[in-house]
């Protein structure tokens, strides 16, 4: 737990909330900056975006990151939460990943491998983003994997089928229980 | 009724619809109290806010979404951080609730040093907003002036204030243990919430290893028992988006109502306090000027009593604004003290760890209140350091986190992600700022901003014994979670600027003495005795302890005293 988690969690316990805790380890930090308002995203990048989160967040027993509509959301974040720094960056990131799956897989795109080469190159390019990440100076560009991955994870559990069915969620909880039961495989709370 | 016996010179039809009792200038914690005290009393009274109306439940619309139903998922747009750079910082702003923050570009300051003033303009001010965390003074704050000589000596004394804790305790519905501490006394509690393992753990630990602190169950306005009408807590943890069921305590939902229902209360929001107005032969307030910010047209009220309550910097504007032959530097300023001395607590910086253990426990609910650990500093001979004066005292709590890391992608990392993580615990230290002349707010000469008056000048710092005080507050919370088995600690320090901690106060001290303070005992301007002021101006000092509870008790006190004079015929 870094220092801006720390914060999180003690505005959490204060009565604040955590807004988007993974999110905010390097994304809608403050700036200045113009919104960049002519950002667009077609249907084929929303759809691109929603298999990129479901190989980081496939579905299983509980709905994958597709079903939780986190591609959709990723456009939204970017369009309105991100600064033009972090919107290059990200979307340079598209082209980027799309290319190295060309690289890889005998000029297929991303969309035209199969979920295991999905998988595998995902894998690598999260390696290259943890990488990055500890070699990083504070005021280096995020590596882009790092910036979809954070909005991906934000996105999931705070969608619907994220929050109530990965998670428990329960919107009124109407009393506090300080130490309750828990065994290994209970789900953790939403929010 | 008290208000029916009084004698109310009427002049013209027009002076005598806008003449009332009381004014009221400002709807927030304490313009609440104030409200609500006065009407009680009898008094006509017209409550001037110069936002909009916020009606209770009505009007928080937001707060019943889920956070997928909200286009962001409740986080800030560069949009959000262009129109109030200031106010997006805060930790209450989201989604929902940042209709109650003003705009900070429609609403400018200047910071000749950095200050950051978080503002909501509407009815119930940021009583609406706030952190809800309550804590009653005791002697060790109010002498502190005194005895080490930094500001102007406190005219009251805790005795003086007890009985009035309790009457706004009583009413404003705080939740609490009684832990019989001398430095943090006592008051009338609803039941108090309860600490989750991991905090018991560390409180048990704090009690083993130290025998000059103690770690407590946070102190706060959430009602864990219904009070009248309102509540109880649902523990959605949401309070600052506004509480569709009343869960906590304030102006719109406990004050205000309380005071509709005399049939005494006129509210007027869109009111923009212009000037206090002045009779130098009477030498008391006559009424106030105010701008209608819909109309942008001026009006005048009269009252016998005027109480300002539109906020430490709020009210610091009012009477500097108010210049007149026999107030040139401001209303009530024979001192030169408004404006000046101005605080905040200093905030943000503690340290955080996790635990091993307790991995079979967890909480239901999201309790929106956390633990405190009351000022262990200079509190005795003891407790006496030699480096710095005052002390701190410190918020937080444990909680569990998700999953395991965030390495990997895939099955294996949604796995992990869908189960409680360890236990981590947080706490963070809230400092006192003394009193400092040059610490100050004035107007600007040129700058105006859409109304048409003056912008503040806001010139604050934390000086040398707050950055003294600050190394003990980071490297004590270290140690105490060291020495409960905290792993991997690790200090912050956020280092945010004055009025981050939205604890601004003292612009118009209370003092013994007219030459060097702006109110007496009574929060009465020495000046001007039918003008009172009971909002964080009155400060004398910051002490460590959320200042609300505070400002509500003075202020249900000095209504008091004030509706007394004016039966007495003193005013």
């Amino acid at each position: 737990m870094n220092r801006r988690d720390a914060l999180s969690r003690v505005a959490l316990l204060l009565g604040g909330t955590v807004i988007g805790g993974e999110f905010f380890l390097s994304g809608c930090t403050s700036s200045d900056k113009k919104i960049g308002q002519s950002v667009d995203f077609t249907a084929d990048d929303i759809a691109y975006l929603d298999e990129i989160a479901e190989t980081i967040i496939p579905a299983t027993d509980t709905p994958g990151a597709k079903e939780a509509k986190v591609g959709s959301f990723m456009t939204v974040m970017v369009k309105d939460c991100y600064d033009e720094k972090q919107q290059k960056i990200f979307l340079e990131g598209m082209n980027k990943l799309n290319e190295a799956s060309k690289q890889k897989y005998g000029g297929n795109g991303f969309m035209k491998i199969t979920p295991e080469q999905r998988k595998e190159l995902l894998n690598a390019l999260d390696k290259e983003q943890k990488e990055h990440g500890k070699n990083k100076k504070k005021d280096d560009e995020p590596h882009y994997f790092s910036l979809m991955k954070q909005l991906t994870l934000l996105g999931y559990f705070t969608s619907e089928p994220g929050a109530t069915k990965a998670l428990r969620y329960v919107p009124v909880p109407g009393r506090f229980e300080a130490c309750m039961p828990y065994k290994k495989g209970d789900k953790a709370w939403a929010l | 009724m008290p208000g029916d016996s009084l004698n109310v010179h009427l002049n013209t039809k027009a002076t005598a619809q806008n003449t009332y009792d009381a004014i009221v200038v400002g709807s927030g914690i304490s313009g609440g109290w104030a409200a609500k005290e006065l009407c009680e009393k009898g008094l006509k009274t017209l409550v001037l806010e110069r936002g909009r109306n916020v009606e209770h439940i009505k009007d928080y619309a937001g707060t019943e979404k889920n956070i997928w139903e909200l286009t962001h998922h409740n986080n800030r747009t560069e949009e959000d951080k262009k129109n109030s750079p200031i106010q997006s910082k805060c930790y209450a702003y989201d989604e929902v609730s940042k209709k109650f923050f003003v705009n900070d570009i429609e609403n400018p300051y200047n910071e000749v040093k950095k200050f950051w003033w978080i503002r909501g303009y509407h009815v119930g001010g940021r009583s609406l907003m706030w952190g809800r965390q309550s804590y009653r003074w005791s002697d060790l704050d109010f002498e502190a002036n005194g005895k080490d000589g930094h500001g102007v000596d406190w005219p009251i004394r805790y005795k003086d204030l007890a009985p009035w804790y309790s009457y706004v305790e009583k009413f404003a519905g705080i939740n609490g243990n009684k832990d019989g501490l001398p430095q943090l006394p006592d008051g009338e509690f609803l039941p108090a919430m309860e600490m989750n393992c991991l905090e018991k753990h560390v409180a048990a630990s704090l009690k083993q290893n130290y025998s000059d602190r103690v770690m407590i169950m946070g102190r706060s306005a959430n009602h864990t028992k219904q009070v009248g009408d309102r509540g109880p807590c649902q523990y959605r943890n949401k309070c600052h988006q506004g509480c569709p069921f009343g869960g906590y305590f304030s102006s719109n939902s406990a004050t205000l109502p309380a005071a509709k229902a005399t049939g005494n209360l006129t509210l007027r929001p869109h009111s923009i306090v212009l000037d206090v107005l002045y009779d130098k032969d009477k030498k008391r307030a006559t009424g106030v000027r105010i701008l209608d910010a819909e109309t942008m047209k001026t009006e005048e009220y009269y009252a016998k009593i005027v109480f300002l309550n539109a906020s430490t910097l709020g009210t610091a504007h009012i009477l500097l604004h108010s210049v007149s032959d026999v107030f040139p530097n401001g209303f009530g300023n024979s001192s030169n003290q408004v404006g000046h001395n101005l605080m905040d607590h200093h905030y943000g910086v503690g340290a955080h760890g996790d635990y091993d253990g307790f991995e079979d426990s967890y909480y239901y609910g999201r309790r929106p209140n956390g633990i405190y650990i009351p000022r262990f500093r200079n509190i005795n001979e003891k407790t006496k350091r030699s480096d710095y004066v005052r002390g701190f005292g410190y918020q937080g709590g444990a909680s569990r986190g998700r999953g395991n890391g965030e390495d990997g992608i895939g099955v294996e990392l949604k796995a992990s992600l869908t189960e409680p993580g360890k236990w981590g615990m947080g706490i963070a230290a809230w400092g006192e700022h003394l009193p400092y002349y040059e610490n100050k707010v004035t107007l600007n000469k040129e700058k105006k901003d859409k109304w048409g008056l003056p912008i503040l000048d806001i010139d604050c710092e934390f000086k040398e014994n707050e950055k003294i005080m600050r190394k003990d507050m980071m490297d004590s919370a270290a140690e105490m979670l060291e020495k409960a088995g905290i792993k991997n600690v690790k200090t912050f320090d956020s280092d945010p600027p004055p009025g981050f901690c939205i604890h601004e106060m003292g612009t118009a001290r209370m003092g013994k003495d007219a030459k060097t303070s702006v109110l007496n005992g009574n929060n009465q301007m020495h000046d001007v005795k039918n003008v009172f002021i009971t909002d964080g101006a009155c400060m004398a000092s910051s002490a460590c302890q959320n200042p609300s509870l505070t400002y509500m008790a003075l202020t249900a006190r000095a209504a008091d005293f004030a509706v007394n004079e004016l039966k007495k015929g003193n005013l």
